[in-house]
């Protein structure tokens, strides 16, 4: 019988602080990451998982420590984090709507060899729209771009912040589709208020509580405990 | 018929001038929100530049004005990029830091240029041929002036080239739409920003040097004087709208040239063109206050 073989941490979050101007949004919250496979981010609105993925990146002024892959990432400028591989698909999708499909997609190439195989694969219709400005995609198309740019590059981790909000059914079908390829080439820690996505896609979560950790844990162990999602998620859980 | 061609063609001359100094100023607060009230120094330092350097060259033209053309680029250049390392960046983010901080230097630069080079304006070695007139439709056009349009026009063609075709200009037009997501593709929008106030610092020092033929002269309250005018024409085109920059420069020297020509005609009052400028402004914000081409916010 072999050893159970030890999980590497990948991501570390360690007493997070966050102020927006008056509000102290992220009040300690300490959690890990384990390489590969999904982590959700779970918790109520204005729980400050948005926040948290932007304290990560150095988007918003943060005081703590965050290590990815023992690299203490709180000192450094938005860019060089990225640089270390890191991908983010932001909540409110951010592409360039002034630039083309394609120029959006040649904004976000870091590597040497761009993985347009794998966009072009997942997201055919990018290709067909690659002159077409990107303002005038639909919200899934949209969705599309923004995904792509993070999976263009080779990544540790891509930080997905709400991918599949406002979205039809049949859109939110293929962004988590998307996601579950994606988490084959890097690790995800996903924000995501669709619960059924977020059980499909992730095996770890973490539960956000006004900005405080209050649960981490195996996704399916949350669901299953009724009381415990309503508190926190304010659903049943089923 | 020949006055409205003289008029139309200095004015485009005036507009050229505005629109060299305004890209830059345009270009720098589109991508980093940064107004840079000192922007007109790179107009001064380019004027005296390139004086300086036909005063001392031993050779014919048009070698000695092309030669002065280009040191003075690159005085502008690297006098623009030390002032955005040692001053702006410090202060990103800060506006009203950055907005003291560049009314002073501006004012501490002139005073500097008085201090060594005297108050008074210094007649300019203009090459022969730009001290000529051309024939245009019945109108004796001054060869500076068509100069001036020429070199802002390509000017204009390299910067929309750039823009369009380089990366460097791809993170730019990416950047005026939204800075932080740029920088969370792992980009170094910082660089970028040095090299627009470069770029900026360029064609504000051609302005320089051209409306030292304009003009006749270079004079030390030339750079703050035409940036009045700049900052008009940035707001009237749209902030961060490069496009916007050229329409609202060849308006605003347009109308400058007509109203201050006929106004001094009709009623003796020659300043009325730069009165009208104003009333202009005034009507554009109150109409589109985005400017012509700028996106309205929220």
């Amino acid at each position: 019988m072999s050893a159970p073989t030890a999980i590497r941490t990948l991501l570390e979050v360690e007493d997070l602080h966050v102020h927006l101007g008056e509000s102290h949004i992220l009040q300690g919250v300490s959690f890990k990451v384990p390489a590969g496979g999904v982590t959700a981010l779970l918790g109520r609105n204005g729980a400050g998982k948005t926040t948290t993925i932007k304290a990560i990146l150095g988007l918003v002024g943060r005081s703590g420590s965050i290590r990815l892959s023992e690299r203490e990432l709180t000192r450094m400028p938005t860019h060089q984090i990225v640089r270390l591989g890191v991908g983010y698909v932001p909540e409110e999708r951010e592409i360039f709507s002034e630039l083309s499909v394609a120029e959006n997609l040649k904004l976000a190439e870091r590597d040497k060899k761009p993985r347009y195989d794998l966009v072009f694969e997942l997201f055919p219709e990018l290709q067909q729209r690659r002159a077409q400005a990107a303002g005038s995609l639909s919200g899934g198309q949209q969705q599309m771009v923004a995904i792509a740019r993070a999976l263009l590059n080779e990544n540790q981790i891509i930080l997905v912040d709400e991918p599949t909000k406002g979205l039809s059914p049949l859109m939110v079908t293929n962004a988590a589709s998307a996601l579950k390829r994606a988490a084959q080439a890097a690790t995800l820690l996903l924000v995501e208020q669709n619960l059924q996505v977020a059980r499909t896609l992730a095996e770890k979560v973490v539960v956000l509580d006004q900005g405080r950790v209050a649960y981490t844990g195996d996704v399916a162990e949350l669901m299953a405990d009724p009381a415990l999602a309503r508190r926190y998620l304010g659903v049943g859980g089923h | 018929m020949s006055t409205v061609i003289l008029l139309l063609v200095t004015g485009l001359g005036l507009g050229a001038l505005y629109f060299l100094i305004a890209s830059g100023l345009s270009l720098t607060y589109g991508l980093m929100r940064v107004l840079n009230f000192a922007h007109g120094i790179f107009l001064t330092v380019g004027g005296y530049a390139s004086w300086w350097i036909a005063v001392r060259l031993p050779i014919g033209e048009p070698w000695r004005f092309l030669i002065a053309l280009a040191g003075c680029m690159v005085v502008g250049a690297i006098v623009a990029a030390a002032v955005e390392v040692s001053l702006i960046r410090p202060l990103y983010r800060r506006h009203i830091e950055q907005v003291l901080v560049t009314v002073g230097l501006a004012l501490a630069f002139t005073a500097l240029v008085q201090g060594i080079f005297g108050p008074d304006p210094i007649s300019y070695p203009a090459p022969g041929w730009t001290q000529g007139v051309t024939q245009l439709a019945g109108a004796n056009i001054p060869n500076s002036r068509l100069l001036a349009i020429a070199v802002a026009a390509a000017v204009f063609l390299l910067l929309a080239a750039f823009l369009r075709f380089t990366r460097w200009g791809l993170i730019v037009r990416a950047g005026v739409e939204n800075r932080s997501m740029v920088t969370a593709l792992g980009i170094d929008v910082q660089r970028a920003f040095t090299l627009i106030f470069a770029l900026g610092g360029v064609a504000a020092a051609l302005a320089g040097a051209l409306g030292a033929l304009y003009f006749g002269n270079i004079d030390p309250q030339r750079g703050t004087a035409t940036l009045i005018f700049a900052f008009i024409v940035i707001v009237i085109g749209g902030l961060g709208s490069f496009t916007g920059s050229v329409l609202a420069a060849v308006v605003v020297g347009l109308l400058q040239q007509f109203i201050n020509y006929y106004s001094s005609v009709y009623w003796g009052f020659s300043a009325a063109g730069d009165l009208s400028v104003v009333l202009l402004l005034a009507v554009v914000l109150l109409w589109r206050p985005q400017g012509l081409l700028g996106r309205s916010v929220g």
